[in-house]
């Protein structure tokens, strides 16, 4: 099996806009917006005020949490207010403002392109250096990667699983930072492998990415225990439960975490981000993200500093194209549309989709023709058609038994529905409303 | 750049519609169709052409007048609906009953529970039935496939091998005699509803009908295994169970049914097991009525006892992600 074994769609994958252009950094902004949410979990506390000058590299706010994250400055500047902001998910979240002045970095980091290899560190020591450097997973969710590598108690990893699928339509950043970072980030599995105590890597790449795949298979080979697993196309691959299914064959139980299976899954950039924490001392103070779209004059992926506003790295892809119908923060199938491009860059935003007029408009929809398409294409098995029906008529009871909370809101059931209906619409309705039931059933147990 | 488009994921769509899967399963029937025309000539042509206006128009009559909702034969179901009423008509039929056919299947079958998609039962055999139990003589004069030779109201009729099978099974093994060669039912030289004799083509839609996804196996593969087991145990004296098993699964409207009528999205069921047992129940009523039944064939009550049970089917539920063998 070289793919998940229940649903999936094949989206066309469009990924020639920006495939294979070699990553641009973007240029110091004169004034950033850091937002203090940029994870999953508690706010981020400020430890800096008003007036205080700061270095790149320097921590600013630490995490307010076991599950929660450090943040750092990615610029020298002083900080100019703190305050909120709205962030690129049009969320009001607290954030931290900063006058640039310079890329002046704290003297311990190594900004050099060098490469370091691992020496001699204990588990503990990656997974402190990991923490306090704010990582969290940069495949879209955000969770704080250190509490992945400190399993509850009982629990034992057995495998990494390294995500460099990259499922989403358009999106480039991770197959390219695996074409100019392999070496690196393969030194970052080999940190991974230690913190976790595990004998055994495995990389999926799509396909899709003949020249990733071959290149990352000539870097694993000279290191025991990491392979490369080849996948067959298929959405939404890159999904954790898919992705550890397709690579191990193991499917992790209803509402259990990867541990459950003994894996854990890192994104290639999120491993890429640990080799600089660990070995170059860099806290987690940028990311690339790729800006495509069929009309953008210059598609490509740009390495961007958190707090960058996001027009700056359109105005270097050539700017907003004439025929803009939507701007979407992500890819095509789970990325959010934006009402604006004035947010600053954070750990959350993959990439900037620009769709063209035509194909932003939604179909209205037509009556269900109970094709069963939507069950078929459900990477988790559930019943789509029957959830939004659900949800329309509020049968929260119905939903529940129905399993509605395992859905992954990959969208497939409204990608693949021949009538146009909005049905993962109705389920994150209907699954919002059932968690809060279930939450307050607990809460009064 | 005047306005942003605001809506939550996903912002692609695979660019599948209703209109291009009742497209392509007509496109499927255009094969069979073509033998049909050739055999029984004018009859095919206009039943056909009938049937697909009255249903049409009694739609849009029933859309507009009476549910006062936008017209939706633009999806093309109503032509499919009149397509398949036709097929499952002698071509000798007087226009009249037709017509009446068509306003049953559409009014009746369809727009009473509320259109495309709401209905219980598969529309076009809604109204072949009520043909069939309001006009049993003239629904059971056959026709014999003579191409455009004379007159299609007033053709040489004749027996379909459906009812040498039965003679043979109550015990007249002589009746063996008066069957077709098992070559002619293939390509379409027996007499019967006019769509369904051809078995070559009907086959070949069906199977172009899985391919472009447009139906799964589940419901043609479970009615047509379950047929020839049937009839291998059952089969008469007198009568090789290879030749019974061949003549059951080519002749009548089996195959017809089971790639183009049981598989009609909105009256079978949602999940790989639904279908199965779907179509296993289909096979099973379908023999109980030609072996045991007063009529020849029984393919149209077949499916439409199990539509009526589709609900209870959509009960069974597909497999879940990381769901525990129990």
């Amino acid at each position: 099996m070289n793919t998940f074994r229940i649903g999936g769609v094949h989206p066309q994958d469009n990924k020639v806009y920006s495939a294979n252009k070699a990553i641009i950094d973007c240029p110091l902004p004169k004034q950033a917006i850091i937002p203090l949410v940029q994870h999953i979990g508690a706010p981020a506390v400020p430890v800096v005020e008003k007036g205080d000058k700061v270095r790149a590299g320097q921590l600013i706010a630490k995490a307010g949490g076991f599950v929660s994250a450090n943040v750092h400055s990615p610029f020298s500047g002083v900080i100019s207010k703190i305050d909120s902001t709205v962030d690129a998910w049009g969320i009001r979240v607290p954030a931290i403002f900063i006058d640039v002045e310079g890329d002046l970095w704290l003297d311990e980091i190594d900004t050099t392109p060098a490469l370091v290899r691992s020496g001699i560190l204990e588990p503990k020591e990656i997974i402190d250096r990991v923490m306090a450097a704010g990582i969290v997973g940069l495949g879209g969710a955000c969770f704080p990667t250190h509490v992945k590598l400190m399993p509850p108690p009982g629990k034992k990893a057995e495998v990494l699983i390294v995500n460099g699928v990259e499922c989403e339509p358009y999106l480039t950043c991770d197959h390219q930072l695996m074409l100019e970072h392999g070496e690196e980030i393969l030194v970052g599995i080999q940190l991974l492998m230690r913190a976790l105590d595990i004998k055994r890597a495995i990389i999926g790449i799509e396909k899709n990415k003949p020249d990733a795949i071959a290149y990352m298979q000539k870097l694993a080979g000279r290191v025991l225990g990491v392979s490369v697993k080849p996948l067959n196309l298929k959405y939404p691959q890159g999904g954790e439960k898919q992705l550890i299914d397709a690579c191990i064959g193991r499917q992790v139980p209803s509402g259990a975490l990867p541990i459950e299976v003994g894996a854990v899954v890192d994104n290639v950039a999120t491993v890429y981000a640990v080799y600089e924490a660990v070995l170059k001392h860099k806290p987690l103070v940028e990311r690339v993200i790729t800006v495509t779209g069929k009309n953008v004059a210059k598609p490509g992926n740009y390495r961007v500093r958190f707090g960058t506003p996001l027009s700056d790295v359109v105005a270097l892809a050539g700017g907003v194209p004439e025929d803009t119908g939507k701007i979407i923060g992500g890819g095509p199938m789970m990325g959010r549309a934006m009402n604006n491009i004035d947010m600053p860059a954070n750990k959350r935003v993959s990439g900037l989709l620009f769709m063209p007029q035509e194909e932003s408009r939604r179909v209205a929809p037509e009556n269900c023709i109970r094709c069963a398409k939507c069950v078929s294409s459900c990477p988790m098995g559930l019943e789509p058609y029957l959830l939004a029906r659900q949800a329309e008529l509020e049968m929260w009871e119905g939903m529940e038994a129905h399993n509605i909370m395992d859905c992954i809101e990959c969208g497939c059931c409204t990608f693949t529905c021949p009538s146009h209906r909005p049905l993962l619409d109705y389920v994150r309705m209907g699954k919002a409303t059932v968690g809060g039931i279930i939450r307050s059933r607990q809460a009064a147990k | 750049m005047d306005k942003l488009i605001v809506s939550p994921a996903p912002h692609a769509h695979s660019g599948d519609s209703v209109r291009r899967n009742m497209l392509l399963v007509i496109a499927a029937l255009l094969p069979a169709y073509a033998v049909s025309i050739a055999a029984f000539g004018w009859g095919a042509l206009i039943t056909t052409a009938i049937s697909v206006a009255a249903c049409v128009l009694c739609e849009w009559v029933i859309a507009k007048f009476v549910l006062k909702q936008q017209s939706t034969i633009g999806d093309l179901s109503a032509v499919l609906t009149g397509l398949l009423l036709a097929f499952n008509l002698p071509s000798n039929l007087p226009w009249w009953i037709v017509l009446i056919g068509a306003v049953v299947a559409i009014g009746v079958g369809k727009m009473s529970f509320g259109g495309l998609g709401q209905n219980i039962f598969n529309p076009a055999l809604v109204g072949r039935v009520f043909l069939l139990i309001s006009f049993p003589a003239q629904m059971t004069t056959w026709p014999l496939p003579q191409g455009f030779n004379g007159s299609y109201v007033d053709a040489a009729t004749g027996a379909t091998p459906l009812a040498a099978m039965k003679e043979v099974v109550k015990g007249n093994a002589s009746a063996v005699n008066k069957l077709p060669e098992l070559w002619d039912t293939f390509i379409g030289l027996i007499g019967g509803s006019f769509g369904e004799v051809c078995a070559a083509a009907l086959i070949f839609g069906g199977l172009l009908l899985i391919c472009t996804r447009v139906i799964t196996w589940h419901i043609p593969v479970s009615i047509l295994a379950t047929v020839a087991l049937f009839s291998w145990i059952a089969t008469p004296a007198g009568m090789e169970p290879h030749m019974f098993i061949s003549y059951e699964l080519l002749t009548g409207g089996l195959l017809l049914g089971a790639f183009f009528m049981a598989t009609d999205y909105v009256t079978s069921p949602m999940t790989p097991w639904g279908k199965i047992i779907f179509g296993i129940g289909i096979g099973l009523i379908v023999m109980v009525i030609r072996i045991w039944g007063s009529y020849p064939e029984g393919m149209s009550f077949a499916i439409l006892i199990m539509n009526a049970c589709v609900p209870l089917l959509n009960k069974i539920r597909p497999k879940r992600f990381g769901e525990k063998k129990k």
